[in-house]
């Protein structure tokens, strides 16, 4: 029985194939609905896929499990600056920094960042150089590649080393090389041992910031704090702007991933009680993460949707032109039930029929929709990621198409009274 | 009327068998009460002025329509009132159709087209092309399988059609107006093959309404308004 289906099956789809192929100019035309159809669906996932992937890439490179807190200036602080106040006095404090560390649980890693610009000597060189003050869990935290040398160690921080780690921006700008390493740099008035150089990752814009984003040096948080000071003085214009900011930025580093959205809840209550004015913000990848992959699914949805639309315009284009070739067959339906052929035998011909179209029409569409995001990436930079997955779901989606819409005209060839039928011309 | 002797092997036998139509209130009797037997083997031709019902008790013949009233036996089997599939099967199995237009499958050769109900049957396709050779080879045909019908002139076209009826050794052949669409040579020709095939015994029951070719028959029955008129 199995063997007689399988023959018969066989024997369906050549025949099909044979009676798509006398109309061959039909047959493409109606394939054609499918084979747009499924390759926008291809191409617009693909490309809906590249783009939320890039976004989420960059959200990734923070570290799901890190929480960043980054000082702000108040908003009414800011506008009086500019007339009386000399000094604002805002941001995170290191006493923050302690207090996380010691008192919060869930947390593995408290890395203090400061930031500021200074003037740094090399040789002969004398260039302004965005100087980051961290400690040594810094480097465990962001996995930047070594280049040369080490990078700081507890000791350099405990014992307030006056050490410097480059990275290959600042590398650049002093004109170094990788020999720089053991050479004396001198940022303000200090002198400082080079102990290594890192890699600069090429972050274009993150959307959120990262201190070391363009940071060309690394020294110790301690030694930072003994050589310069709090207070940062910034000469713009002319005028100069005093501003008291103990740390730019605490980045926290979450034991477990299910923990960081409490951690960071912990957190905003910890420094609510510190800091009268909300001169911080924390930020946790972890939801900007969430909230990407939510809008990336509205987006493929929608775009999903879209193409859907096509492939819904493509199955009633099969589904019209098959209503014609069985009202056209009419005739040849009368044959096959006067000889004996059963109503099931008749629509399994004409589904076939449909199946193949849909079929082909879909493998075709595939290779289209391949096409597309290739072509994108190519002469239009824009990344796009054809996934197997998307791939089967839309071949799935033609094919259920084929049947769904070929359906209703196989039946209704089957339900031909066979006398009627045979009479017509 | 008929006599039916119960002690007869009859391919087909009708007990007061009618059809009626309603039409808007109006009841035409398309066949109104025939009481018939065709015996195994034998060739008979239905003739009458068209309304007088032949077509329908073909139809009826054929398993493509169910009678209002009575009962066919087919075979001895009661067919009156069985089902589309059940009717599928016997037409598959029991019936072998000739049609005044040929009726084959234009897309397909003549070898598919002459193993056609094989295939409906379940065979294998080696099986079907060896079995519509061997129906070929009967016709005269043997040299055409691989053509298509509009290759071939009317008289091979029916030939074609009496091989696809044969294919599955069915117990009655039927015939509507086998000759309606061939010239006088050709219809003499097919008369011929047809009676050469019911010499052989197969039961052959042919609807037709020209004299000359019901002649070919061994019985003929004559309906008139939805009754047999006359036997002879």
């Amino acid at each position: 029985m199995i063997k007689v289906t399988y023959v018969s099956l066989k024997r369906n789809v050549r025949l099909g194939v044979k009676n798509l192929l006398l109309h061959k100019l039909r047959s493409i035309l109606t394939m054609l609905g499918l084979v747009f159809g499924v390759g926008s669906v291809i191409a617009m996932l693909a490309i809906g896929e590249g783009a939320s992937e890039e976004a989420l890439e960059r959200i990734r490179m923070l570290g799901s499990k890190n929480i960043i807190i980054t000082s702000t200036k108040p908003a009414v602080e800011s506008s009086k600056v500019n007339n009386d106040v000399r000094l604002s006095v805002y941001g995170l404090l290191y006493n923050d920094y302690l207090c996380m560390d010691e008192t919060i649980p869930t947390i593995s890693k408290v890395v203090p960042v400061k930031s500021m610009e200074k003037i740094a000597r090399f040789n002969d060189r004398a260039e302004t150089l965005r100087v980051v003050g961290t400690s040594d869990e810094w480097f465990d935290l962001v996995n930047r590649r070594r280049l040369a040398g080490r990078v700081l160690n507890e000791q350099d921080v405990a014992e307030s080393m006056s050490v410097a780690v480059l990275t290959e921006s600042g590398v650049r700008k002093l004109l170094a090389n990788e020999n720089a390493v053991g050479e004396l740099l001198r940022i303000g008035g200090n002198s400082y041992e080079v102990i290594g150089i890192v890699c600069t990752e090429k972050l274009a814009d993150a959307g959120m910031q990262m201190p070391d984003r363009e940071a060309d040096v690394y020294i110790p948080i301690t030694t930072s704090r003994l050589h310069y000071g709090d207070v940062y003085t910034q000469t713009n214009d002319g005028s100069r702007t005093s501003e008291l900011v103990e740390l730019t930025q605490i980045i926290v580093e979450v034991a477990e991933e299910d923990k960081v959205e409490e951690t960071s809840k912990v957190i905003e209550r910890l420094l609510s009680i510190t800091h009268k004015k909300q001169d911080y913000d924390v930020s946790v990848p972890l939801s900007l993460l969430r909230q990407a992959e939510a809008t990336k699914r509205t987006f493929s949805i929608v775009l999903g949707a879209i193409a859907g639309i096509s492939l819904l315009v493509g199955g009633i284009g099969i589904m019209n032109i098959m209503l014609a070739t069985v009202t056209e067959r009419t005739r040849e339906i009368g044959i096959r039930r006067a000889i004996g052929a059963k109503r099931h035998q008749i629509v399994m011909q004409f589904l076939i029929e449909t199946l193949v179209l849909s079929i082909v029409g879909g493998i075709i569409g595939v290779g289209f929709g391949l096409l597309i995001p290739f072509l994108v990436t190519k002469f239009a930079g824009m990344p796009t990621i054809v996934t197997m997955w998307n791939l089967l779901l839309s071949l799935g989606i033609s094919t259920a198409t084929g049947i769904i819409f070929g359906l209703y005209p196989a039946m209704r060839a089957a339900k031909l009274d066979p006398i009627i039928a045979l009479r017509h011309e | 009327m008929m006599e039916i002797n119960p002690t007869r092997d009859y391919a087909v036998k009708f007990e007061n068998l009618s059809k009626h139509y309603d039409l808007g209130g109006q009841i035409v009797r398309a066949l109104d009460g025939v009481t018939a037997c065709f015996e195994k083997g034998s060739f008979w031709a239905i003739m009458g002025a068209s309304g007088s019902g032949k077509s329908t008790m073909l139809n009826i013949l054929g398993c493509l329509d169910r009678p209002t009233g009575g009962h066919y036996y087919l075979d001895g089997k009661d067919v009156s009132c069985l089902g589309d599939e059940e009717l599928s099967d016997i037409r598959l199995n029991y019936l072998g159709f000739i049609f005044q237009s040929f009726n084959l499958i234009p897309q397909l050769t003549v070898a598919e087209n002459i193993s056609l109900p094989l295939y409906y049957k379940g065979f294998s396709e080696e099986f079907c092309m060896e079995k519509a050779k061997e129906m070929a080879e009967i016709v005269g045909l043997s040299n055409r399988l691989g053509h298509k019908p509009m290759q071939l002139s009317g008289g091979q076209q029916q030939r074609v059609a009496i091989a696809r009826a044969l294919s599955t050794d069915p117990v009655v052949l039927l015939a509507d107006e086998p000759t309606g669409n061939l010239d006088s040579a050709t219809s003499i020709e097919i008369m011929k093959l047809l009676t050469e095939m019911n010499n052989l015994g197969k039961t052959v029951i042919m609807v037709t309404h020209e004299p000359d070719i019901a002649e070919f028959a061994k019985h003929r029955l004559i309906m008139k308004d939805g009754k047999i008129d006359r036997i002879d």
